[in-house]
């Protein structure tokens, strides 16, 4: 049962992530800076109940108020360029914070062990569940109060004139200009409300695996983040919480079994999905 | 209320719109019109600011508009349609209008968090009366994608007038419209102009621009070539030369 356990773990953790680049994609920008504002929550939450001694639930919101403000002003120049340029304006500043992670070390003793993170060898023995006596099931119940929460504040905003506004910049910036929308606000202001969504995903993430390292916010972590929704779909939350359960629990764990041919069958069924829903899992057959 | 003067638009060698005067006073039908390619389109894209000036000035209500960006352009009472209609395909007739409610009445009338995070309770009204207006009343739940092309049409003008403009920019607004559409298009006209409002109309087809504005100017190759009223303008010898007919008597 644990094995379930931990699998829905992992399911709500990259649904946050994938919420958090659906935000932005709302917009029409593709952002690869999401793993380093769920690197940036995952360490900021982690040194706070590690060497901080905190509870858990104010380092979340530290974590939250940490992505979001890095992502806000992370946005304000990224979001000049559009297109394959944010690509790779947001692809350099995710490595560039995973190599600064790389090279972070800030350990102090604790009893006669040190404990922190540690350059290459990540940031280990972050045990804020394990010391507190939660079992398994308590802490996917943890992690999926969250989900549930940020996909209710979703929910709400794309019913709202705010989430109206969102997918108008995304679908045309000159007519939406011309309405008198101000795109530099709107665009940051999803930055930065996906900042704080992967900041509390990694946080989460740091405390459910209690070891991560600078590997565990890669290019790879990155390309997920953005997949989860273009593959669900941009109509609603829910198409991304069914694509990371169709990615995760589907193609990763469900496939296990078929070894090698587990990466060929990902790479077909991926492709086939998008054949099959061009415009994501609820997308319908509305004309594009 | 609008003033151009020695306004110019330079792409590289082109000179799309050249030392261009124009004065538009307050509460006119202005007609603009021109060939293809004699800057119509640039000089409207110049007035809401989505190209910056090579050089020249273009004042509203008696001040420089200088460098100011298209949304604050809008916000000052400068509201536009678009030749090629651009709307926002995957948004409800409902919500095109909804995102378009951004004068400073509207900014101020609802506190910030009811205007952006507050549900549609408090906007329905104005916004049935703009359905009202353009005849899209029985499609306000309908995808902008799925109208019809005179629909479209009519939901641009609607849009550009949710935002309560002192201003009105109409970029060719009957391009393939049939007659009988072209007569509800001059009745709407003629109804916003009894609202007070300013209109700027680039047009092609002479039967809504001679039947509806004061006053014309011809723009040929970026340049103004004549301006009068619509009687002058049709008799004007280098207009009908360039554009009207052909035949230079």
């Amino acid at each position: 049962m644990d094995f379930y356990f931990g699998l829905a773990q992992l399911i709500g953790v990259h649904t946050l992530l994938g919420l958090s680049a659906y935000i932005v994609l709302l917009t029409g920008q593709v952002s690869l800076a999401q793993a380093a504002f769920y690197a940036i929550g995952a360490y900021v939450a982690g040194m706070l109940t590690v060497l901080g001694g905190w509870h858990l639930v104010p380092a979340l919101g530290v974590s939250a108020l940490a992505g979001a403000a890095i992502a806000c002003a992370v946005g304000f120049p990224a979001l000049r360029v559009k297109g394959l340029m944010l690509v790779i304006a947001t692809l350099a500043f995710g490595e560039g914070v995973r190599l600064i992670f790389f090279n972070f070390d800030y350990q102090i003793a604790k009893g006669d062990v040190k404990v922190g993170p540690l350059g290459g060898e990540g940031f280990r023995q972050i045990r804020f569940f394990p010391e507190n006596g939660w079992s398994t099931a308590e802490v996917m119940l943890f992690i999926w109060a969250f989900v549930i929460l940020v996909m209710a504040l979703l929910w709400w905003f794309d019913r709202s004139r705010y989430g109206s506004v969102l997918r108008a910049v995304g679908e045309d910036e000159l007519a939406a200009q011309s309405v008198g929308i101000n795109l530099t606000a709107v665009k940051v202001s999803a930055m930065t409300v996906g900042g704080g969504i992967a900041g509390i995903a990694g946080a989460l993430y740091a405390h459910y695996t209690t070891h991560i390292e600078h590997s565990s916010f890669n290019v790879l972590v990155a390309t997920f983040a953005i997949a989860y929704p273009i593959v669900g779909g941009l109509q609603n939350v829910f198409g991304t919480l069914l694509a990371v359960i169709f990615v995760q629990g589907f193609l990763i764990e469900g496939l296990r079994d078929l070894g090698d041919w587990r990466n060929l069958l990902f790479g077909a069924l991926i492709v086939l999905a998008m054949n099959l829903r061009p415009r994501g899992f609820f997308g319908g057959r509305r004309r594009a | 209320m609008l003033e151009l003067k020695g306004v110019s638009r330079h792409f590289g060698g082109v000179r799309a719109v050249d030392g261009f005067d124009l004065r538009v006073n307050q509460g006119q039908i202005f007609g603009l019109i021109g060939p293809n390619g004699s800057g119509k389109s640039t000089t409207v894209n110049l007035i809401t600011g989505l190209f910056p000036l090579t050089s020249g000035v273009i004042s509203f209500k008696n001040r420089d508009l200088g460098r100011m960006p298209t949304h604050l352009r809008l916000q000052s009472g400068i509201a536009r349609t678009f030749q090629n209609i651009r709307l926002f395909g995957q948004l409800t007739v409902w919500q095109n209008l909804w995102v378009a409610q951004n004068s400073p009445e509207d900014q101020a009338r609802h506190g910030f968090f009811p205007r952006w995070l507050g549900g549609q309770r408090g906007v329905r009204g104005e916004i049935a009366q703009l359905l009202e207006f353009s005849g899209l009343a029985h499609k306000a739940e309908e995808l902008a994608a799925n109208l019809a092309f005179g629909e479209q049409r009519r939901l641009e003008l609607a849009r550009a007038m949710a935002a309560k403009p002192a201003l009105l920019l109409l970029d060719e607004p009957a391009a393939g419209m049939n007659s009988e559409e072209i007569g509800q298009l001059r009745d709407r006209i003629l109804k916003l102009r009894e609202r007070g409002v300013t209109i700027l109309l680039v047009e092609h087809v002479m039967e809504l621009v001679m039947g509806v504005t004061d006053r014309i100017a011809v723009l040929n190759f970026g340049q103004k070539i004549a301006e009068g009223t619509p009687a002058e303008i049709q008799s004007d010898a280098g207009v009908r030369k360039a554009y009207l007919g052909g035949e230079a008597a």
